[in-house]
This record gives C-alpha cells, sequence and structure tokens, in this order.
C-alpha cells in the first residue's frame, strides 16, 4: 500500500517537472504542445477514494497553472476528468472493471485506447475553451483540441507500453 | 438535521467537485481580466526557483547567438558614440536622448518562456528586492517584451506582448501617428496596431516605436515594421499587421525600465480625471 502512495507521490513530482520544463516547450508547428502530465489521472488506481482523487486531480492541475501563469484552468479540466473518470472507465471497460481490479496494462489495446481518448478528448476540450474563453473562435478550440489531442494521446500510449511492466502469461 | 448530514454526505464527492470547479473557474476568469488579483502566478520561491536551475543549464545552448546579440548591440551603441549625427538618425534601436534621467534601468535573465497560449506570461529572474515593482516595461535589444505583472521577493511574472490583454502605446515613427499595440493569438512574430486613423500615411516597412504617452515605456523604444495594413469595419481607422524585430520565441536577456515620475504622472491624471 505504502509502496503504490511513494509511487504515485513521485510520479506526480516527476509529470509536472517534465510537463512544464520539457512538454510544454515542444512547441510542435508552433502551438501544439501535448499535456502528458494527466496520465497521472488515466493511471491513478481505479479502485480508491473518489473524494480524495477528486482532490489531487484539482491540485495537480492548480500546480500546472501555477507553473504556467494560466487561472485556473488545468485545474477546471483535471477537476472535470477526474470527476466523470468512474463513468469513462465503465464505458470503456464495461461494468467488469467495479468488481475485479484490473490494471491498465493487462487491458486490451482497444479498449485502453477508448478510455485514453474519451478522457484526453474531455481535457483538452475543457482547457481549450478556458483558455481562449470565446465562443467565436470556436474553430480554434476545437484546431487546437484535436492537435494537442492527438499529440497527447500518441505519446501517453508510448509512454504506457513502455514503462508498464509486461504482462504475466 | 441529520437529513442534512446524510445528504452532505451522500453527495461528497458531488459537492466537492463543484466547490473546486467554481474555484478554478474564479482563478480563470480573473486570468482573463487585466490587473487581477491572481492567486496563483510562478513569481514564487518554489517555480521561480525549479525555473531559475534548468535555465541555468539551459543558457548554455543559447550562449552563442546571446554573444552576437551583445556584439551587435555594442556595435550600435558604439556607432552611436563615434558618430553622432549620424547615429541619431537612424541607428539607434533606443534613442538614447529620450532618456533622461527619469528612468532607472535593471538588467535581467528571463528563466521561463511561453508563446503558444492566447495569454502568455514571462518569468524573470528579479524581484521586488532588486527594485522591480507591477507596471514596470520589459525590452531587450532588439525591441520591447513586454510589462511587469506580478512579483516576489525573488522572481517577477512579465505580461508577454504576446497577451490578449496587453494593450501598449505605440506609433508609426515616420508618421508620428499613434494606436494601440494588441496581439490576436495567431502568430507569435506578429503584433496587431489598431486605432490609426484613416489619413495617416503609412506604407509597409515603416517602423513602430512605443509613443511615450504611457508612464510605462519611454518613447522611442523598436516594436516592429508594418508588414501589411488594411481599413478596419468602420472604415475610419486602419488594422496594421506588425512584424516585431524581437524573436519572442527566444528570450534571455532583457532590460526592466522604471520611470521615476510614473506615479507623480499617474496622481495627476487621477486628479484631472475626478
Amino acid at each position: 500500500m505504502n509502496n503504490v502512495v511513494f509511487k504515485f507521490i513521485g510520479l506526480f513530482i516527476l509529470l509536472v517537472l517534465t510537463q512544464v520544463l520539457v512538454f510544454n516547450n515542444i512547441d510542435f508547428a508552433g502551438y501544439i504542445d501535448p499535456y502528458l502530465y494527466i496520465i497521472f489521472i488515466l493511471l491513478y488506481p481505479f479502485k480508491s477514494n473518489q473524494t480524495l482523487f477528486i482532490f489531487i486531480s484539482f491540485l495537480l492541475g492548480l500546480t500546472i497553472d501555477m507553473f504556467l501563469n494560466s487561472g485556473g484552468i488545468n485545474a477546471a479540466a483535471c477537476l472535470l476528468i477526474a470527476y466523470v473518470r468512474p463513468i469513462v472507465l465503465k464505458l470503456s471497460f464495461g461494468t467488469s472493471y467495479e468488481y475485479q481490479s484490473i490494471k491498465i496494462e493487462n487491458t486490451f489495446f482497444s479498449e485502453r485506447f477508448k478510455y485514453f481518448l474519451f478522457m484526453i478528448t474531455i481535457h483538452h476540450l475543457v482547457l481549450f475553451a478556458l483558455e481562449i474563453f470565446n465562443i467565436a473562435q470556436i474553430l480554434s478550440i476545437l484546431k487546437k483540441t484535436l492537435f494537442s489531442g492527438i499529440f497527447t494521446l500518441i505519446l501517453s500510449l508510448l509512454v504506457i507500453s513502455l514503462f508498464s511492466r509486461k504482462k504475466e502469461s | 438535521m441529520q437529513q442534512i448530514f446524510n445528504f452532505i454526505f451522500r453527495n461528497k464527492n458531488f459537492l466537492l467537485f463543484l466547490l473546486l470547479f467554481v474555484l478554478s473557474m474564479i482563478f480563470t476568469v480573473q486570468s482573463h481580466s487585466y490587473h487581477r488579483s491572481k492567486f496563483v502566478n510562478s513569481a514564487n520561491f518554489l517555480s521561480g526557483g525549479i525555473y531559475s536551475a534548468f535555465s541555468n543549464i539551459d543558457e548554455y545552448f543559447a550562449l552563442k547567438s546571446t554573444n552576437e546579440e551583445l556584439v551587435e548591440e555594442n556595435l550600435r551603441l558604439r556607432k552611436m558614440l563615434f558618430n553622432p549625427s549620424d547615429s541619431l538618425a537612424n541607428q539607434i534601436t533606443i534613442d538614447s536622448t529620450s532618456f533622461d534621467k527619469n528612468y532607472i534601468l535593471v538588467s535581467t535573465k528571463v528563466i521561463q518562456n511561453d508563446f503558444t497560449r492566447r495569454d502568455n506570461f514571462l518569468t524573470i529572474k528579479k524581484g521586488s528586492s532588486q527594485g522591480i515593482e507591477p507596471d514596470m516595461g520589459v525590452f531587450n535589444s532588439k525591441g520591447i517584451v513586454g510589462i511587469i505583472d506580478k512579483t516576489s521577493s525573488g522572481y517577477s511574472t512579465v505580461i508577454s506582448i504576446l497577451n490578449s490583454t496587453s494593450q501598449i502605446n505605440a506609433e508609426i515613427k515616420k508618421t508620428q501617428n499613434f494606436g494601440t499595440l494588441k496581439w490576436d493569438g495567431k502568430s507569435p512574430y506578429t503584433v496587431q496596431l489598431a486605432d490609426v486613423p484613416k489619413r495617416a500615411r503609412i506604407a509597409i516597412g515603416d517602423s513602430i516605436i512605443t509613443g511615450g504617452r504611457s508612464t510605462i515605456f519611454p518613447k522611442g523604444i523598436h516594436i516592429g515594421a508594418i508588414k501589411d495594413f488594411k481599413l478596419d469595419g468602420s472604415e475610419n481607422y486602419y488594422e496594421i499587421e506588425v512584424e516585431l524585430f524581437n524573436d519572442m520565441t527566444k528570450l534571455n536577456n532583457v532590460y526592466v525600465i522604471k520611470n521615476k515620475d510614473a506615479e507623480e504622472i499617474k496622481a495627476l491624471q487621477n486628479s484631472t480625471n475626478e
């Protein structure tokens, strides 16, 4: 148990640092940055105290906002995906996730892809809508969501398959 | 009473979500208005310290270009020293004649730079203990960079000119028509100059400099050159695209400038308005 707690504290710090020092300076094609730090929310143990999880996700977003001077946009986006995560989990893995403790590395690629896709899309949409904060520029919001979303999705799938332990068979 | 507690307990996740969401929306709305009392910003011990530690490594990679920039600036200043008449006509980027004793200059380093978002901020390595205050101007050897927003004892945040809330008084060097410098959020290499009247005779390539009508920048700091222009919806004013002299994606050494008379001028303006 303690091991898991330390692992996630370490992951929190590591992801915040890599996000603000590396991923926010990629600027692919001028403006596309991946928001890889949300894999913290994606990987957070599925069976856990939801209240604590919501609070930690908010804290993660707010920390990123502090570094990027962006008000509360990351906090709001993280909070929302943390809150809707049980629903997304049910949609992508079926109801079985509640009964057995599944781990992300032991899931089928298609299910994992669906889960990541939903979460990243919601996060990025909220993030860019709040960043631009102007409904007249909806096209710009959607464009940024699409490109950054694809970047984040590819990168997070890669990171997960690189750093997770092999399936025990 | 029991039922209220039960209700709170049953819906604690939703209530927590709602509370924190409202909080983050307040932060967001604040960040979209100029001069907000922003609660979370990067001018603090933690983020400032981390940024400056990593920019120490980062600056080695930019040493060559930084040196070239410094030599270029020195060359310009030396030319100005040796040929005073010639330099006054066209060589100066920063017009030294209008810098009298009213300005305090501090040099510092950019430790964090953003240009991909709609509201971009920089973090610099000096703060209130080195005399930096909100509303001081920031520029470098090529042109203006932004205005100081928040300060802590060792770090400050700067509202970049690439920020949708930034509004800087600027004028066209040749015709002396002035307007407001804004950013549409698209390219980090171009900004927009609005409110220049139709009768102004402008041409592509004309230089844009700071106007000196605000108390933040002195007159004559370079900004950019006219890239394109057209009339706005009302057909009375020009909308001018300005190509920045400065590469806002690569910033290193900057100067912070303070107008000593700013407070006096502002107090006077306020008393006149009332």
